[in-house]
């Protein structure tokens, strides 16, 4: 275990300089600058800016300013905030993304697998049938949709949640639930068909045969098993949805995480699209990781091997 | 599970969702509960990226500034596009060129310093220091040797004609006569910093400085910065050190930064702020229909134009620029695409009567025929042979459907075939800049009520000409101008420059903006302004609106 864990932190070393050096250099090659205007930017000024923000020294010196501030826990400026750190942002909306995303998650968890359950055990009947076409159903619809339509049911129809904003303790309910019932869809169809797959194999027919009942069956020896593929989809799903959901956010009017991980890509607020895309990737290393060991854990037969 | 039983769970389930329903549904709209406080609750569109207003450029921020600073004149309360006095309580020129401003002896910052002319100085100071960077310093640029100053030419700040006589007398020397210079100081590059606090807190010229941050910043308009919550929210409060502050009425101000327009018109349908910023442009008729009492529109000193590079071989010819120009239909693009009131252009400058400019040219006009005429006789008879190219705009939907409506206008009036290209909108402030476009989209709004804010950029070698175009009668009226003090004599220059533009053509005017949003009934003293200045000082919530039972419930939700 301790070999695997150590095997794994440098492996994650690597990886995150990795992913620093890809979005830097991506940076480097857009097209566009972090310092034009909708008017023009008298070229002094640009100077200006550009010296200010260190854009005016090499690549390869920029770039180890960047690892060195990153690496010491103390990122740069935001290029596009004047007198906002990067650390400050993320650490103001990364608590709203999980306040967001924990519930989306359970959300999803407690739609998909009834839902993929009762598809798998009723194959080809009527039940699996609804059950997939929901699923489906879910996986379709952009969350641009949703969203505004379940703010307008249960916001502007019914009354019981505020459409927009971060104001009440209730306000986590309507995007968590969009978020929940896409990610639900997945859910859902992975259940269904690890759990097929597992009820077709030898162990449960023996399981059966020594007259263990039939949700002993399914609950305490085939979902375990029939586990592992969503638990590899959720490694990178909680990653994603702890980074914020863009489309979410700004349907809710939410201040997460999302807005930023977009739109300082598009707007080249360099520093923060950096400080957002790294934390992603520690968040994906550290759940992937997570669910190596819960499957070592749920499957004797895999191992931890570095 | 016996019937009866599962009769009773089914039976408290729907219970337990009547009395959810009831409790949430009735909880108070959060407009009313702010009402009865006097707060202001206020869509702002995007978050700001500063609240220093010497390195800020954008509308929002505009908008906040208004609340928290103050300028040697201000909006005027009853029409905020005509200048009242602010910080300054009176001032006299003799001849627009030497200003003398006089300063209330009881003027304080928001934190109960005094101030002073000396920090209007060292404001100018600031701002037109070259390693601010500040993209605006350009607007102070008619004071004489700012400009200078601020390439760098001229180290000594004296020689720069900005001079505190003594505490509360502030004295300018302008390059030339201005007579429009009071109109031009309600922009926020005119306001003061406050020195006493932005030297705590490192170098006066560092960007990133932490004094505009809540608990720091000092300002000197009607409120103060209570709280600002990065994308959440941005709260000011009144001011009590305001020399006015006897007026002012209101409380509170939350400035809600809402990017996307579709979920700001819900917010405002579900009561949670006052007035939007603007409205999808799908839901104008709509309100208009339903809802005519909150849709409010004004015009706007903005204007939609196409700049065409005329270093591009086929659209070097003027007669093709013009015949371009003909061909389009702008009633038929306002009145089946935007929808919203926009005016089709007549020339640049747009709403010329709000800048009491009636010299400005009339002269665009849609004539297929006279068109045709032009392409014919700049060797293109029916458009043949014209070399294609494309339209550039920026990727939004609006630009598209209207660059499509242009495409098939083109196509159908002159016979050409032109392609549209879209880039992302750094890409295509970049391409726009290094003139790798034929025809592109763009817009531009006044930052001052006078003509030169839109005539100045068209000057040779002005940054934001960006077409190749030049022309030195141009120019030469330009500068004229700059020089003349009488007001009308001056504005005839501008005239004459106009028409010279409109008549060479290396832009395409469309139409002039409207500024379009829902406000609640509650919230009074709102006035128009084509600037889109903001008195907020003469705002107030009417409390009496709370008992009519129509205003007080949210909007209903039947508008898709």
């Amino acid at each position: 275990m301790t070999r695997f864990l150590i095997s794994r932190f440098l492996q994650g070393i690597v990886v995150i300089l990795a992913v620093f050096v890809i979005t830097f250099v991506l940076q480097k090659l857009s097209p566009t600058s972090p310092f034009n205007g909708e008017r023009n930017v008298p070229e002094e000024v640009r100077k200006t800016l550009e010296s200010y923000y260190g854009y005016d020294k090499p690549w390869l010196v920029q770039m180890w300013l960047h690892i060195k501030a990153f690496a010491t826990f103390n990122p740069p400026d935001c290029v596009k905030s004047p007198g906002r750190g990067v650390g400050e942002v993320i650490s103001q909306a990364f608590p709203v993304s999980v306040a967001l995303a924990v519930p989306a998650l359970l959300i999803a968890l407690a739609i998909g697998i009834p839902l993929g359950a009762i598809a798998a055990l009723r194959p080809n009947t009527f039940d699996d049938h609804w059950a997939t076409a929901t699923a489906t159903l879910g996986i379709c619809i952009p969350s641009f949709v949703l969203g505004p339509l379940i703010a307008m049911i249960f916001g502007l129809y019914l009354r019981w949640f505020n459409v927009a904003g971060w104001h009440d303790s209730a306000d986590w309910v309507l995007p968590s639930l969009t978020l929940g019932l896409i990610y639900s869809g997945y859910v859902a169809r992975l259940t269904r068909g690890g759990l097929r797959e597992t009820l077709a194999q030898d162990f449960i027919r023996t399981a059966r045969a020594k007259g263990a009942s039939e949700p002993v069956v399914v609950i305490r020896h085939a979902l375990k098993l029939a586990c592992l593929p969503l638990l590899n989809f959720l490694g990178p799903t909680a990653a994603g949805l702890l980074t914020g959901s863009m489309v979410t956010e700004t349907v809710f009017q939410i201040p997460g995480l999302g807005q930023h991980f977009i739109s300082s890509a598009i707007n080249r607020d360099d520093t923060l699209a950096v400080g957002i895309t790294l934390l992603f990737a520690v968040l994906i290393l550290v759940f992937n990781m997570l669910v190596d060991i819960i499957q070592a854990a749920l499957n004797p037969r895999i191992g931890l091997k570095s | 599970m016996k019937w009866t039983t599962r009769l009773l769970v089914l039976a408290a389930l729907a219970g337990g969702l009547v009395c959810f329903h009831i409790i949430r549904s009735n909880r108070p709209l959060r407009v009313n509960e702010a009402t009865k406080e006097d707060t202001l609750l206020l869509g702002n569109a995007t978050e700001l990226s500063t609240l220093d207003i010497h390195v800020a450029t954008g509308q929002p921020e505009h908008m906040v500034f208004a609340a928290l600073f103050e300028g040697l004149v201000a909006p005027d309360v009853a029409n905020p596009d005509k200048p009242a006095p602010g910080a300054a309580a009176s001032w006299e020129t003799a001849d627009s060129i030497n200003w003398t401003f006089h300063l209330r002896p009881d003027g304080k910052w928001s934190d109960g310093t005094p101030l002073t002319a000396h920090d209007f100085v060292w404001s100018y100071q600031r701002i037109l220091t070259p390693a601010l960077g500040a993209q605006y310093a350009s607007m102070l640029f008619p004071i004489k040797n700012a400009e200078e100053f601020n390439k760098g030419t001229l180290k000594d700040f004296t020689q720069v004609g900005v001079k505190a006589l003594d505490d509360h007398t502030l004295q300018l020397t302008l390059v030339g006569p201005m007579p429009y210079l009071l109109g031009m100081m309600k922009h926020y590059s005119w306001f003061p910093v406050p020195r006493h606090v932005i030297e705590k807190f490192g170098s006066p010229t560092d960007r990133a400085s932490r004094w505009t941050k809540a608990g720091n910043l000092v300002g000197n308009g009607p409120f103060a910065l209570k709280e600002w919550r990065f994308t959440h929210s941005l709260t000011v409060e009144k001011n009590p050190y305001y020399w006015d502050a006897g007026v002012v009425r209101i409380k509170k101000i939350v400035f809600v930064p809402i990017a996307s327009d579709t979920t700001e018109e819900r917010a405002f349908r579900d009561g949670q702020i006052h007035s939007t910023f603007t409205l999808p442009n799908p839901l104008v008729q709509e309100y208009a229909k339903n809802h005519k009492d909150v849709l409010t529109s004004e015009p706007i000193l903005s204007v939609y134009f196409y700049r065409i590079n005329t270093t591009r071989e086929m659209l070097k010819d003027v007669r093709v620029r013009k015949a371009l120009s003909l061909a389009i239909d702008r009633d038929g693009i306002i009145n089946n695409i935007l929808r919203a009131g926009q005016k089709p252009s007549q020339g640049l400058t747009p709403y010329p009567e709000s800048l009491d400019y009636p010299q400005a040219p009339k002269v665009i006009r849609f004539d297929p025929a006279e068109a045709q005429r032009l392409m014919a006789e700049a060797g293109y008879p029916g458009g043949k042979g014209f070399p294609k190219f494309d339209i550039l705009i920026n990727t939004h939907e609006a630009h598209r459907v209207i660059a499509e409506a242009v495409q098939e206008m083109w196509r159908k009036n002159l016979g050409i075939h032109v392609g549209i290209f879209n880039q992302d909108w750094g890409v295509y402030l970049e391409s726009q800049r290094q003139m790798n476009y034929s025809v592109c989209r763009a817009a531009w709004g006044g930052d001052y009520p006078d003509p030169l804010t839109f005539l100045s950029m068209w000057k040779t070698g002005d940054g934001n000409n960006e077409t190749g175009w030049s022309n030195a009668q141009y120019d030469d009226l330009i500068n004229q101008s700059n020089r003349e003090a009488d007001a009308t004599k001056r504005l005839n220059l501008l005239g004459q420059a106009e028409s010279i533009l409109l008549d060479e053509m290396p832009i395409i005017p469309f139409y002039w903006y409207v500024h379009v949003y829902a406000s609640r009934p509650e919230l009074k003293g709102r006035v128009p302004s084509v600037l889109q200045h903001r008195a907020y000082k003469g705002w107030y919530l009417d409390h009496s609106v709370l008992n009519q039972p129509a205003t007080v419930a949210p909007l209903p939700p039947d508008i898709a």
